[in-house]
């Protein structure tokens, strides 16, 4: 069992705490990594399947393909999609980067699907008996509506990316993950601490866009949500 | 309806004693003293202005709602004695929204009561043919799931499950509200036909006052929690016990009393060959009123009333309708 | 980079390292995929890894169905505990899966019952969610009768509201089962095998037929799963398919 022994367990606690305060540019640094990282997935999962989700929630077309992608990206598992990336396009940054893409867009794409696609018909049918074209029923209506699911799935696949941010040292990508490996190097103290940052972080991240998930809901739509409900991130039940 | 039938062997009576309801917080009762007696083998009708606690009625007595005075009995055993499983157990229950178990099937729907009464399953198959029969469904519906029906065929169902366990008595809260007109007219005559046959004891709330007079061997009209009047159809129609009656069985009430008999039941001017052989016909199962209404539409003043093998049984006169018509006087004694 | 990595190695199986020097051209080459390598390997390597993957799961999602079942039980019951519950399952659910099994580690040392804690936590919050949700939209009217035909509390549960928040249940199942099989692919860090452990080992030599066919076979896996938990789901529910007349 090597460092590893059963007693240690508080003492490895405050040990982390100690290697947080000593080296603490060190770990800034690989949050700010993991941040980076996360931050470019998301936005690039963001650029792919919300416009798609959208215009096809909006044309009502290729229902088949969102909602199952959907079900199919749940299934697969993060470290062998960057498993298989590596065996493809060798250890980097770029082949993280598409592995969390390919994890991120498809809650993105079937929320943003599903989002748009159910919009009340009864106003759409008042948006456009009153003359507005496509384009503003689109803007004006539907995507107001569709805001908060939509956002449930950006949520969530925004939280899925820095969970699997984490996975990425493996493959180079840097960040937290990098310590949580490296035990060799940074001691168990060290692999204990950057777990427990990167749980932070994630806390943080997924807090962060339950508020704006809240803010961005408008108001008559808000549903009385305990602090359970916020925390807990939007899962479906297909 | 007229006539009280013989009660079935598995009939039992209901009396409310007094029964009251209150909800705490609320001054006026919901259901205030109410008693009546319902013989074994009828069909009580309880019927009102909403919030008349006709429901609250009906559901204290298998306990759905508790009863906070007073007492009701079902064959002589009151409510409040019998442990409330049993008790429910032996009593059908159908209501507006049906009920039916989705994840089971007719069959299994059916024979829910007599599995938890532990009866073979043998019988219990032989019992939900009997029953598909009796409501007017298919023997092949019963592996069908109840997701598979329209809303009349389910109701059907759900009055086959309420009696599969020969319950005594059966509760009805307005069980044909939620289907079409055509559907309901067709519920209601199966109903009636099935009853003649069972023979339980049954009370069924309504809000329709024509549904009322085809359904109920006697009527029990409450008004905020109250009984305001019970009796047999014709007698309410006739003797409206005050205004409030009078307006809600409606100002065609004489008419409506001609709803009640039909032409095989009255004594009719005996049929005098040659003369008056230009009169319409008409069967003798019609109801008086469409027998008026024939009248009227003809501009004739009488009738000839065929029997079922359209030989001539006499003439009905427009007079002698009229005169099933009266208000204020209820009686069953024929004048032609 | 790759020279820093230094994780604990698993028995049993062993590290698989090809000897360049040997073997076909294209294992010498290291090409994207070679066939020959993956089938001498299948039964030494992959095959062992693929079962423990495999009992990972099965052990994780089997108990964390019994805790969620209890608690939604209790929280269908008692309407006080539904905030609570969700919240902690809620919690362990965000924790990130490598940290997650390493912050395990010093508590319950590198053994399966690390991995299979944090498994675990994983499933609660799905399960929980989808047996609560099922069990509370059942059909109040299906209730209101089951309650007037004389059903005892206990017989409406397993006669009624149960076998009708079945379809809702098998979908948390599935949910956990997929999630499962996708989080224990990392387990294989903290030594406890599954397919997770050729990635890892992989890494220290970059063979990329090891990659892809480890990876591969995870994917395969949960994609197999997951259609055949779906076929259960619509065998186990039957009237969910009819539709009415």
């Amino acid at each position: 069992m090597g460092a590893y022994e059963g007693g240690l367990s508080m003492h490895s606690i405050i040990d982390a705490f100690q290697f947080i305060g000593d080296n603490l540019h060190f770990m800034l640094t690989k949050t700010l990594e993991h941040l980076a990282l996360s931050g470019a997935a998301i936005a690039v999962a963001l650029v792919i399947a919300i416009p798609l989700g959208v215009t096809l929630g909006h044309l009502h077309k290729g229902s088949f393909l969102a909602i199952n992608a959907s079900n199919i990206g749940r299934a697969l598992p993060s470290l062998a999609i960057i498993s298989i990336g590596i065996g493809i396009l060798g250890i980097g940054f770029i082949n993280v980067m598409v592995a969390m893409v390919v994890l991120a867009v498809p809650p993105m794409l079937t929320n943003a699907y599903v989002a748009v696609d159910g919009v009340d018909p009864d106003a759409v049918e008042a948006a456009r008996a009153v003359g507005m074209s496509p384009g503003q029923v689109l803007w004006t209506v539907e995507i107001p509506l569709a805001v908060p699911l939509m956002f449930a799935g950006i949520r969530t696949g925004a939280v899925y990316v820095v969970a699997t941010a984490t996975l990425a040292a493996i493959a180079g990508g840097g960040g937290l993950g990098d310590v949580i490996v490296n035990q060799a190097s940074y001691g168990t103290a060290g692999v204990i601490a950057g777990a427990l940052m990167v749980t932070a972080l994630a806390f943080l991240v997924e807090g962060l866009f339950a508020v704006i998930q809240r803010l961005l809901t408008p108001r008559a739509l808000r549903h009385e949500e305990g602090p359970a409900e916020l925390l807990a991130p939007v899962v479906e039940a297909t | 309806m007229q006539g009280v039938p013989d009660p079935g062997s598995a009939a039992a009576a209901i009396e409310f004693r007094a029964a009251t309801k209150r909800y705490p917080g609320r001054e006026a009762p919901a259901v205030r003293e109410l008693s009546l007696s319902v013989p074994a083998g009828e069909i009580c009708v309880l019927i009102g202005p909403s919030g008349s606690g006709k429901t609250t009625a009906m559901k204290m007595v298998n306990r759905l709602i508790d009863i906070t005075e007073g007492d009701i009995t079902v064959g002589g055993q009151s409510v409040r004695s019998l442990d409330l499983t049993e008790l429910r157990r032996g009593i059908g229950y159908v209501f507006q929204q049906i009920g039916l178990f989705p994840h089971m099937s007719v069959e299994d729907n059916i024979g829910t009561v007599p599995r938890l009464l532990g009866w073979p399953k043998q019988r219990i198959r032989d019992r939900v043919g009997e029953l598909l029969e009796l409501v007017g469904l298919e023997q092949s519906d019963a592996k069908r799931y109840p997701g598979q029906f329209s809303g009349g065929q389910r109701q059907r169902i759900g009055v086959a499950r309420a009696m599969a366990a020969d319950q005594p008595i059966m509760l009805m809260d307005e069980p044909f509200g939620a289907v079409d007109p055509i559907a309901r007219d067709r519920l209601q005559n199966d109903f009636l036909r099935l009853h003649a046959e069972v023979r339980k004891t049954v009370i069924f709330v309504t809000h329709d006052i024509d549904e009322a007079i085809k359904m109920g061997h006697r009527m029990a009209i409450l008004r905020d929690g109250e009984l305001v009047q019970y009796g047999t159809p014709d007698e309410i129609l006739a003797t409206p016990a005050n205004d409030f009656i009078a307006d809600f069985v409606g100002a065609d009430r004489g008419l409506k009393r001609l709803l009640l008999r039909k032409l095989a039941e009255i004594e009719l001017s005996p049929a005098a060959n040659g003369e008056r052989d230009d009169l319409p016909t008409i069967e003798e199962d019609t109801c008086l009123r469409d027998a008026l209404s024939m009248m009227v539409t003809q501009r004739v003043s009488a009738l000839t009333v065929l029997g079922t093998g359209g030989e001539r049984r006499g003439t009905v006169s427009m007079e002698s309708l009229a005169h099933f018509a009266d208000l204020d006087r209820a009686d069953t004694e024929v004048e032609a | 980079m790759l020279a820093q990595l230094a994780l604990p190695i698993a028995q049993g199986g062993g590290p698989v390292i090809p000897t360049f020097n040997r073997g076909s051209d294209c294992v010498r080459e290291n090409r994207q995929f070679c066939w020959d390598w993956f089938s001498s390997h299948w039964s030494s390597t992959f095959q062992p890894r693929l079962i423990e993957h495999i009992e990972l799961t099965a052990i994780a999602v089997g108990i964390g169905f019994v805790i969620a079942f209890v608690a939604a039980l209790a929280a269908y019951r008692w309407d006080w505990a539904v905030n609570p519950a969700t919240a902690v399952f809620a919690l362990l659910y965000t924790i990130p899966s490598l940290a997650f099994f390493q912050l395990m580690v010093p508590f319950t040392g590198l053994t399966r019952l690390s991995a299979e804690i944090a498994l675990v936590s994983y499933t609660l919050l799905i399960l929980f969610r989808n047996m609560l949700t099922g069990l509370r939209e059942v059909p109040p009217d299906a209730l209101e009768a089951a309650q007037a035909m004389g059903l005892t509390r206990r017989q409406t549960l397993w006669r009624v509201e149960l076998p009708l928040a079945l379809p809702a249940i098998m979908a948390g199942i599935r949910i956990a089962t997929v999630t499962t099989i996708s989080l224990a692919t990392v387990a294989a860090f903290i030594g406890v095998g599954g397919l997770g452990e050729p990635i890892f080992n992989a890494i220290q030599d970059g063979f990329k037929t090891q990659f892809i066919a480890a990876g591969v076979l995870a994917v395969l896996l949960a994609l197999v799963t997951d259609a055949l938990l779906v076929v259960l789901q619509r065998v186990l529910s039957p009237w969910a398919r009819t539709r009415a007349a």
